[in-house]
């Protein structure tokens, strides 16, 4: 045993080695996986951008704000014509809908993933005691870490940067699914079960509407966190707004760099708003509103 | 049959749940359970709840009233001891079957109301139908016939939020009578309501039942709602059931000193009825005498009027002296047109004897007592009356005492 002062009187316990040994084997030998994943992901991202880009700039900016104004209010649309109209101008139209595409579909991936997790972490205490630290881990591992295997799995590209999205922005939708569907008034659980309802139905029809609030501000959150996502997708070559931002960088430009940064921050917005607009349009929000 | 059944039922919550039983059934004191981290919440609880009966369990909070009801419809599994419905062991039952029960056997109004606020008012009351999968033309149709039974005509399609507490646990009961269960469970349905309101939807509650004829189990801490609404009364504390009784037997023969000193506070006149204070008739006189020997006999009694009764017992009149004579000075036979039928107002033997104070200061004479065929049972002078007022329990006790025999025997000879 040497006597460095750096060095631990306990044993060096190869933490590192073990998991690089995981991510070799699984390359080796879910190969297959990885690269039917890999290539849905693609396949599915590019369509959305073909969708995005298709109608011209312009066109699609008004849909938006025709969404905004239906969904929002007229303080909204406004905001979503300048808003796109500037990221038109700036010329970063492609990279923007490249990123709106990515976010969007990782966003999906994690509600679809997030939704079900939450619902069993509520009605199953182990559940919920196995996925807590799992969540602390996916939040708070710093994301490059996950980024390295993944581009072992996926390779270079928007692949590796939807993963990286999903694992990033998952846990708030697990954790506020669950906190919604626990804080269901218990009475009105049991008024279910009292009138002989199925468990599946008390589910679908008292505990996830009365969470939906809930749920909605998790998707939301869900959401942001995937926005934030978008400069390190770029890392690993996502391209989109995170590649502007990172030419930025590389250059020590700063108008480029603020440009791109601008274009993500008005997709954020119009994002949030819009989600939590549709919050707004639960049942129970509805129902609550007409009091 | 019974159509409700609780043999021996015990709840025990902690992990140590069956040792904590095998302890009780050992006969250790409950309250050393606890260092077990074991909380007995109802130990050894058994009773029947008759068909179109109101049964009210009443016990203060923590005494483990909510843990009993919510084991009559297998919410919550008993630790020991069996919950019978229709002959039926619950516990016995598959989850399906179960839900089955409670779709069709057994309902529940609830404390908080539990009304699901993102449904109208109507899509609520049409509830348990639809859980049982009645379609929904029909299903809204009863359920519009229920809200309507309790005076919600035209708020259909609101949604709860938009009601006041005490319209929302109308809603609650009209979802529990639309299901069409023959057992509702009521679990504190109006302890959140403010008192008046309680009031209204109590005698709500009565009037229904009185045409729907459910039966009815009814959590409360009140215990002048217990009164006010218990065809019989099952007293708890601290997980046990100490008295089961009507709300008289509950006053007047309290089981041990905690009854007694819970129902020290109650209004006896809103429980004690005019049955329990009614006395023996001291004097009246039979429709078929004479003028001359029904003067005699008031003046025997010296009495200046008395009530008049026929053959069959039944009340007739009142006669007073000072008429008999002018009449038997005119040389008059008959007693017949010298009783007055009016302003005799008998009232019947249920009459709470808060009732009776109004009427007994209108009248000279005795309160008179008849039941539903004009049968003269008793009377109530206004002395028995004040008495009962002062309601200084050994006073009520002694008055219910000597009014014992009247109950059962014949009340009235001449």
């Amino acid at each position: 045993m040497t006597h460095d002062v750096l060095a631990s009187d306990l044993p060096r316990v190869p933490l590192g080695d073990w998991f690089d040994k995981a991510v070799t084997w699984l390359t080796d030998h879910c190969g297959w996986l990885f690269d039917g994943i890999g290539s849905a992901v693609e396949s599915v991202v590019d369509g959305l951008v073909d969708v995005l880009t298709f109608p011209p700039a312009l066109v699609l900016t008004v849909i938006l704000a025709v969404v905004a104004l239906v969904l929002r209010g007229w303080k909204l649309a406004l905001f979503t014509l300048v808003g796109f109209g500037l990221i038109d101008s700036m010329e970063l139209w492609e990279p923007a809908m490249d990123s709106l595409a990515l976010v969007l579909v990782a966003a999906v991936v994690a509600v679809v993933i997030a939704i079900p997790i939450g619902v069993l972490a509520a009605r199953n205490d182990t559940v919920s005691r196995v996925v807590r630290p799992l969540l602390d881990l996916m939040q708070t591992m710093p994301a490059f870490v996950y980024l390295i295997p993944a581009i072992f799995f996926f390779s270079i590209g928007v692949v590796p940067g939807v993963v990286a999205t999903v694992i990033f922005a998952l846990p708030p939708g697990v954790r506020l699914t669950e906190l919604g569907i626990r804080g269901v008034d218990k009475e009105m659980v049991e008024a279910g079960e009292a009138f002989g309802a199925a468990p599946r139905k008390i589910l679908g029809g008292v505990q996830v509407p009365l969470a939906m609030p809930s749920i909605m501000a998790g998707v939301n959150q869900l959401i942001m966190l995937s926005l934030s996502m978008v400069v390190i997708a770029g890392m690993v070559g996502a391209g989109g707004l995170g590649g502007v931002v990172l030419e930025g960088i590389n250059r020590v430009d700063i108008a480029t760099g603020f440009e791109g940064g601008t274009a993500v921050v008005v997709l954020a917005i119009f994002l949030d708003r819009v989600t939590s607009a549709l919050g707004d349009r639960t049942p129970v929000a509805k129902a609550a509103a007409r009091r | 049959m019974s159509l409700l059944r609780a043999e021996h039922v015990t709840k025990i919550f902690g992990r140590k749940a069956a040792e904590a039983q095998r302890k009780l059934n050992a006969g250790a004191d409950p309250a050393k359970l606890r260092g077990l981290g074991v909380t007995p919440a109802v130990v050894d609880a058994s009773f029947e709840v008759e068909r179109g009966e109101i049964f009210v369990v009443m016990g203060l909070s923590g005494s483990g009233k909510s843990t009993l009801i919510r084991m009559l419809n297998g919410l919550l599994g008993t630790t020991s001891g069996r919950v019978l419905i229709d002959g039926q062991d619950i516990a016995k039952l598959s989850p399906k079957a179960l839900r089955a029960l409670r779709q069709e056997k057994i309902s529940m109004v609830f404390q908080h109301f539990a009304l699901f606020p993102h449904r109208t008012v109507l899509a609520n009351a049409a509830y348990g139908l639809e859980v049982r999968g009645v379609p929904k033309e029909e299903r809204e149709k009863k359920a519009r016939e229920f809200l309507g039974l309790v005076g919600l005509d035209g708020w259909e399609d609101k949604v709860p939020g938009q009601l006041s507490g005490g319209m929302q646990q109308r809603v609650g009961l009209a979802r529990a009578l639309a299901a069409g269960t023959d057992i509702i469970l009521m679990d504190e349905a109006f302890s959140a309501l403010d008192p008046l309101i309680r009031r209204e939807v109590q005698d709500l509650l009565l009037e229904l039942q009185a045409r729907l004829d459910k039966t009815i189990v009814f959590i409360t801490h009140d215990l002048n709602e217990a009164m006010r609404i218990g065809d019989r009364i099952a007293v708890m504390r601290e997980g046990r059931i100490v008295q089961i009784g009507t709300a008289e037997e509950i006053l007047t023969e309290p089981t041990n000193d905690y009854v007694a000193q819970f129902v020290a506070d109650v209004d006896r006149t809103r429980v004690l009825t005019a049955a329990s204070v009614m006395e023996k008739p001291l004097v009246t006189v039979p429709a078929n005498t004479g003028p001359r020997t029904a003067l005699r006999t008031l003046r025997e009694h010296q009495a200046s009027a008395a009530l008049v009764v026929g053959r069959d017992r039944r009340l007739v009149g009142k006669v007073s002296a000072a008429v008999i004579a002018d009449a038997v000075g005119d040389g008059g036979r008959s007693l017949d047109e010298l009783i007055d039928p009016e302003d005799v107002a008998p009232v019947r033997p249920d009459t709470p004897v808060a009732d009776l104070f109004a009427r007994a200061a209108e009248s000279d004479l005795p309160l008179p007592v008849t039941d539903e065929h004009g049968v003269l049972l008793g009377v109530i002078p206004r002395v028995t009356l004040l008495a009962a007022l002062g309601a200084i329990n050994t006073h009520v006790e002694a008055l219910i005492e000597s009014a014992e025999p009247e109950k059962e025997g014949s009340p009235v000879d001449a």
